[in-house]
């Protein structure tokens, strides 16, 4: 079997990760193309955070290989790595991760600043995103002054703004109700399909999943991924 | 869904032609299902036996369709009956699923594969109400997210399931 796959923007292998005498990851499959977003399921436990962050370059597995775009991420040194995951990668988590001091448009435009931009340039870019996100009017608040489902739109807004071709998001809903969760995927799933981003969504909910393309599902470290089987 | 009360609630609000209470029910209720002409006069003959409904007057040209119904205060009663009458929850205890994953462990057959199967295409009807809903008005989102918790109650079941494969199989084969 070979490590790439035609077409795909990332791929993963055979990827192993133990924790002690706990295995993580025994065997996992993985694939996605540009524009593209899948869905990881699977029970909690499973594996599907420790298979997202080895994905991203956060953790380095055991064994096994990822391809991203032609290159190996697991040759990769963690300096070559840090930099693919500030230019290319965007990051969503369960509970937004906003900086507490700095006001919502600071912090969407936090990732353009480190990448050496204007504070002007990259204010004009990040209230842009906002607007898509539809939180603009939060911009001079701070994170403990808005909602959760308006957080995490703001924290949607910082992962897309430096437009990255890959967005990993682990259970971006996890904390919002039914009807914000889904306003959140709806807004998070058109802004990346407008990008032709790919995103790799980590949920355990069915109804957050409706909103991918194609769902892969994790039990017990183990992951098929069907295109890859067909 | 009785046919017969959402036509009668229809007719609350005025005397409406046959054709033009079939237009109404496909714009709010028949997403899917449109109904038939035949239908609706079956329905309405039905009605009018039981004094729900009276003739209000024909218009000009014939045929079944150019009648015009009004709701008696009957009828009236009959809407009010059925609307204030919970509807029974309906119990899956005899679900097709449950049959056929206990028969495949009978049968010593990957149980597992059945509820894997399955659940992918849950999610793609899930999917595909999903999209429906985003492009949708109001009500579609709101037919649609009955729909997508049915489905959704359906799968969290195959998970739990598939979580007590092992011992499921040891209470059946016993
Ligand atoms: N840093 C760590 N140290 C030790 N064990 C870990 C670590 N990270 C994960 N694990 C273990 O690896 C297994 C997989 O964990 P992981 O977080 O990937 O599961 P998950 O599918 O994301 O679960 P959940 O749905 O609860 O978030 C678990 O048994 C977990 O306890
Ligand atoms: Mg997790």
């Amino acid at each position: 079997m070979t490590t790439s796959h035609p077409g795909s923007l990332l791929t993963a292998h055979d990827l192993r990760k133990a924790y002690g005498p706990t295995h993580a990851l025994d065997g996992a499959e993985f694939s996605i193309h540009s524009g593209e977003v899948v869905a990881i399921m699977g029970p909690s436990g499973s594996g599907k955070s420790t298979l997202l962050h080895c994905l991203a370059g956060i953790v380095p597995p055991d064994s096994g290989s990822i391809t991203y775009d032609g290159r190996e991420l697991t040759k990769m040194s963690d300096a070559q790595r840090s930099a693919l995951r500030r230019s290319e990668f965007g990051f969503v988590f369960q509970f937004g991760q906003l900086v507490p001091e700095l006001t919502c448009v600071e912090n969407v435009a936090l990732p353009l600043r480190l990448n050496g931009a204007s504070r002007k340039d990259a204010e004009r870019t990040a209230l842009g995103w906002m607007e898509r996100l539809e939180v603009d009017d939060l911009k001079a608040k701070r994170p403990g002054e808005v909602s959760g489902g308006q957080g995490q739109r703001v924290a949607v807004a910082r992962a897309l703004v430096t437009g990255p071709r890959l967005l990993f998001a682990d259970e971006p809903t996890g904390a919002l109700d039914s009807l914000n969760g889904e306003r959140v995927m709806e807004l998070l799933t058109d802004a990346a399909r407008s990008t032709n981003a790919a995103v790799v969504l980590v949920t355990h909910e069915a109804r957050v999943a409706a909103y991918s393309d194609r769902e892969i599902v994790v039990r017990d470290g183990k992951s098929r991924d069907v295109e890859r089987a067909i | 869904m009785s046919i017969g009360h959402t036509l009668l609630g229809l007719l609350e609000s005025g005397p409406r032609h046959g054709y033009d209470l079939k237009r109404a029910f496909d714009e709010k209720f028949g997403h899917d299902r449109p109904l038939h002409y035949g239908q609706v006069y079956s329905t309405m003959s039905r009605l009018l036996k039981h004094g729900l409904v009276e003739v209000d007057g024909i218009e000009a040209g014939g045929g079944p369709e150019r009648k015009r119904y009004a709701i008696t205060d009957a009828g009236i009663t009959d809407v009010q009956r059925w609307l204030a009458t919970p509807e029974k929850p309906e119990e899956y205890l005899q679900s097709t699923l449950y049959t056929k994953v206990v028969l495949a462990l009978l049968t010593r057959r990957d149980a597992a594969e059945i509820l894997d199967t399955q659940r992918a295409e849950h999610l793609r009807s899930m999917r595909i109400l999903t999209d429906r809903k985003r492009k949708g008005d109001l009500a579609d989102q709101l037919i649609c997210d009955h729909a997508l918790f049915h489905l959704e109650a359906d799968l969290r079941w195959l998970e739990l399931t598939a979580a007590r494969l092992d011992k499921l199989s040891e209470a059946v084969t016993r």
